[in-house]
């Protein structure tokens, strides 16, 4: 069976049809999610997608996290069983929402940046990334004016103790993130927050590469082995 | 005093015929508002006053140019692909397979110095608009830049405001900047300019036109709130003068909100694709006014419109102020009644705010013969009661008086032949990195890179290379190509090639992708057009284009004129920005700038003919800031040939990359081919090493062929009557290039430092 996932649309998404045709150059069916609605249809995973939600006004993501659609998501991803990927916006929605730890900030330079970026997969072992090796390095585009990483000193030390670090920018932090960190994930390993935009690389045509279809062939993988998803306890 | 008592009503305006109104404060002339007072028969109510003068305006009835772009349509070629022409918010064009693209090109100039910001930010906004009202959705954006000096202190003050306000509201708008250009001149101090331009996609059938057929239909404003920015914009900022009280205008400078207009677009899709609208104008210069005018003038004629129905930010304004205000983000609808709750649903669930302002009227034959009947009332009483076609369609003409300037011929004979030129190989280096890093040649990444290139994911080229290309559709292979170019030097020179020249650039950009070039917009940016001297320019280089586009088959299908781009008395160069638009039908075929690692070996070939030709060139203004002599020889048919050539190469597979010829000549040509593949060349430049870098004879392109492919390459050139020349190979880590009197190299480290770090050192690092 075609594993379905889902991609909410808040008001102010704009990456949502890439990522739909990301879902689709997987091979799994796309499912609209809207943004008003607390229903999850039913989906086997979802992605948070790139944009400026409710225009991002108060702080990025900070009023996405009240969606009604969050109601259903925030405990299904808590649990561990629902495999939930933000991307920039999205990773920005699951800090303001506390599925992850952390906060994105103003890059460094002041300026949004919009630039092919090499990344180096840490964690090869979240519902996301099991399609890579960890150490591989991959090329995707970075776009994003509040992408700096940063967290408190023990909750740094915890990520990076417990491998849950998934990507980092390689060479140099392109918005001065902590620990040159790009992505995170959850206790679970269920749940990831990625600046970067792996759906925008997944078609030589239009992207720096198609590094970033292992993304979504990853979860694809996941749910098609049957594996409990919720490994950790918690 | 009762409310009534404190505006001025259509009664009132009748029983009291002499009270002196502020149509010179408002931008009118005596003759204007004289002809005004005929049109009603008596002196115009305030608000009657308001529409008049934001809609004669020059930013909104072309009266000083209307008289030279009527040859726009008079010479236009014939050309089946063209749906929609000139005159509605932006021309149509078919591009295959049922779908049909749409594109235009506007200024912000006067806004972008005063408030660059908000002014560039909603520069963008209206572009998008106007290409949304067509029926389509926006699939991408490019701007054509403008500024003084680098190192000027204003630059350093507007470029960054500029670029912040097209990131900003562009990357929010989730639209891909696929191009564009960036130039520096001391003629654009104090006087930017800010040209967006917006492409977009529809089906042939979900063309939209501004029109308000039917009587009993309703008009809906949609959208934001009315607020008291922007008001007299139109008429104050774009129409008049820059003086030194330009910065006690900021008020007229409009607000933008791209997460409203992101909503607006995604909302006006869906009442397309539900046919929930009969007719739509969005609101963009003279607001209300504009709209409403312009409906009714495309309908019936007839039109009621109540004004306390439209939503205000703030409950202060006048009828007056509600007619010019320029908020942004809202629109225009007229609707079915059968439909109206349909509507107001979409709208609901977009949380757009929608209110039925008025209705659509009948017009007696008597009226209907004056222009129509537009009756708006405010607290009960009536405000405004006037033919709306006066105001939209019969403002006033002007032949403006043109003369050529005396100090023309000084000009043309001060030849750059008489220059200083290289005298030995470490001079030549010198002045190939010094062109190479000059601010208007260098590498524009500092700007770009805060430009979102990928959103919507149908990005095939975009910045740095000729043209930016989008695939249409998810499902399709088809794309549409896109360059604008300008060129103040050419065209001070000489108004007439200087246009035609930029047009061949673009036409040629668009080529070199392997897209066959097939319309043209444009973005007429001069000076007064009450100086004799710039009216000559406007005449010729409107006649250059017009000609141009005869001769090679490019329809014009719209554009925008700005006028009054001037400090005092000193006009900027004439800068006509022209951007045309052309398809691919399989945008994996597209061909790109870079030479690549995988075709080292490859044979190096430069097409077109190279003439000693440096008027108005990059060399002559960066080595020695001159300006003079002629401009490059325009030969429209050698620019059609290297199409052709470049078109069926792409077809075929032959080619490895193309490359234009244009700023700095075959010396940034080389240099930023191989910088954008990271890989060398070595050629030969034979016994004039000078000549050969840094002339920018047009109709050139600088191609790498495909291993094997050579022969049957030069074979198509020779069919197509372009002459080719073999000058070298691709490959090492420098340019290296060798002439009969020695050779010169630059290892691609020293290269890329000189092209990349001038923004960066300028504007601050990342």
């Amino acid at each position: 069976m075609t594993a379905r996932v889902g991609v909410v649309t808040f008001p102010g998404s704009l990456d949502d049809r890439d990522a739909a045709r990301a879902v689709r150059v997987a091979g799994a069916e796309p499912v609209s999610l809207w943004h008003g609605d607390a229903d999850l249809k039913g989906v086997d995973a979802v992605v948070l997608p790139g944009g400026f939600s409710y225009g991002d006004y108060l702080r990025c993501g900070a009023i996405a996290r009240f969606a009604p659609i969050m109601t259903e998501l925030v405990p299904a991803a808590r649990s561990g069983l629902l495999p939930v990927l933000g991307i920039c916006n999205g990773f920005q929605i699951l800090c303001e929402s506390h599925l992850l730890p952390g906060a994105l900030t103003r890059n460094s330079s002041r300026h949004f940046v919009c630039r092919d970026q090499l990344l180096r997969v840490e964690a090869a072992d979240t519902a996301w990334t099991g399609s890579y090796s960890s150490g591989q390095e991959i090329l995707i585009p970075l776009k994003s004016g509040e992408g700096s990483y940063v967290a408190g000193g023990e909750t740094l030390a915890e990520l990076e103790r417990e491998g849950r670090v998934v990507a980092r920018y390689v060479d140099s932090s392109p918005n001065g993130s902590q620990n040159d960190i790009a992505g995170i994930t959850n206790e679970h390993r269920n749940v990831v927050g990625l600046m970067p935009h792996p759906e925008h690389a997944v078609e030589a045509l239009t992207g720096p590469s198609v590094d970033g279809l292992g993304f979504f062939t990853s979860v694809l993988a996941r749910l098609a082995d049957g594996a409990p998803l919720a490994a950790a306890t918690g | 005093m009762s409310e009534a008592s404190r505006f001025d009503t259509v009664a009132k305006a009748e029983s009291t015929p002499d009270t002196p109104q502020p149509y010179a404060e408002l931008g009118m002339k005596d003759d204007e508002y004289a002809r005004v007072r005929e049109i009603l028969g008596r002196r115009p109510t305030s608000a009657e006053l308001a529409i008049y003068s934001v809609m004669w305006s020059e930013h909104c009835s072309y009266k000083s140019s209307k008289t030279h772009l009527r040859q726009f349509g008079e010479k236009a070629p014939e050309n089946d692909a063209l749906l929609v022409g000139m005159g509605e918010n932006a021309g149509v064009v078919d591009v295959g397979d049922g779908y049909a693209v749409t594109f235009k090109i506007e200024s912000h100039n006067h806004p972008s110095y005063v408030e660059p910001h908000q002014g560039a930010a909603t520069g963008v906004g209206g572009i998008v608009r106007d290409i949304l009202t067509m029926g389509a959705r926006p699939i991408a954006v490019m701007d054509a830049l403008r500024f003084g000096p680098a190192d000027a202190p204003d630059t350093r003050r507007v470029l960054p405001g500029v670029v912040s306000g097209i990131s900003f509201y562009g990357n929010c708008l989730g639209l891909p900047n696929i191009g564009g250009e960036l130039g520096f001149d001391s003629g654009y101090s104090g006087n930017p300019l800010v040209n967006a331009l917006c492409v977009g996609v529809m089906k042939h059938e979900d063309i939209k036109l501004a029109q308000a057929p039917g009587p009993g239909n309703h008009v809906v404003l949609f959208g934001s709130t009315t607020g008291p920015d922007g008001i007299g914009g139109a008429s104050v900022l774009a129409s008049a003068t820059f003086d030194d009280e330009s910065h006690a205008k900021r008020p007229s400078v409009q607000v933008g909100d791209p997460f409203m207009e992101k909503l607006l677009i995604e909302c006006s899709l869906e009442l397309f694709a539900q046919d929930l609208v009969v007719g739509i104008q969005d609101l963009g210069a003279a607001g209300v006014s504009c709209a409403t005018t312009e409906l009714a003038a495309g309908g019936t004629g007839g039109m009621r419109v109540d004004l306390d129905r439209v939503p205000l930010r703030d409950p202060r304004l006048t009828p007056e102020e509600i007619l010019m205000s320029e908020s942004q983000e809202r629109m225009m609808a007229i609707v079915e009644p059968a439909k109206l709750d349909d509507f107001l649903a979409v709208c609901a669930k977009w949380d757009i705010l929608a209110s039925v302002i008025g209705e659509v009227t009948d017009v007696t034959e008597e009226e209907a013969r004056r222009g129509g009947r537009l009756v708006m009332t405010w607290r009960g009483e009536t405000v405004v009661d006037m033919p709306p076609r006066t105001a939209s369609d019969e403002g006033p003409v002007y032949e403006r008086p043109f003369a050529r300037p005396d100090d023309q011929d000084v000009l043309l004979g001060d030849d750059p032949a008489a220059l200083a030129r290289p005298a030995t190989d470490a001079e030549l280096r010198e002045q190939v990195l010094r062109v190479l890093s000059a601010p208007g040649v260098c590498d524009p990444g500092w700007v770009t890179s805060q430009y979102d290139r990928y959103v919507l994911g149908n990005t095939v080229l975009a910045v740095p290379h000729d043209s930016g290309m989008v695939r249409i559709t998810d499902s399709s292979d088809r794309g549409v190509a896109l360059a604008t170019d300008g060129n103040g030097r050419y065209t001070r020179l000489d108004p007439y090639a200087g246009t035609q020249l930029a047009y061949a650039e673009a036409y040629r950009n668009v080529a070199t992708t392997g897209a066959r070039p097939l319309a043209v917009t444009n973005c007429l940016n001069f000076g007064s057009p009450e100086d004799p001297a710039v009216m000559w320019q406007f005449a010729e280089s409107t006649k250059g284009l017009a000609d141009a586009c005869q001769a090679l088959g490019t329809p014009v299908t719209g554009g925008n004129v700005s006028f009054y781009n001037q400090t005092g008395s000193t006009a900027i160069n004439p800068t006509p920005v022209i951007g045309v638009l052309g398809v691919i039908d399989d945008v994996h075929d597209r061909l790109t700038s870079a030479f690549s690692h995988d075709d080292a070996g490859a044979t190096i070939f430069l097409l077109g003919e190279t003439r000693e030709e440096l008027g108005g060139s990059a060399w002559a203004d960066i080595v020695h800031g001159h300006l003079g002599g002629r401009p490059p020889k325009v030969d429209l048919a050698a620019e059609a040939a290297l199409g052709r050539v470049l078109a069926d190469s792409a077809d075929h597979g032959v080619l490895a990359s193309a490359h234009d010829l244009s700023d700095g000549g075959l010396a940034v040509a080389l240099a930023e081919s191989c910088l954008r593949g990271g890989v060398g060349c070595e050629v030969d430049l034979g016994s004039d090493a000078f000549t050969a870098l840094f002339s920018e004879s047009a109709a050139r392109v600088v191609v790498s062929v495909r291993p094997d492919a050579e022969a049957a390459f030069a074979e198509l050139c020779e069919r197509h009557g372009v002459p080719v020349a073999a000058i070298g190979t691709v490959g090492g880590t420098a340019l290296s290039m060798a002439h009969s009197g020695g050779r010169i190299a630059i290892d691609l480290t020293e290269l890329r430092t000189a092209y990349e770090s001038t923004l960066p050192a300028v504007f601050g690092g990342e």
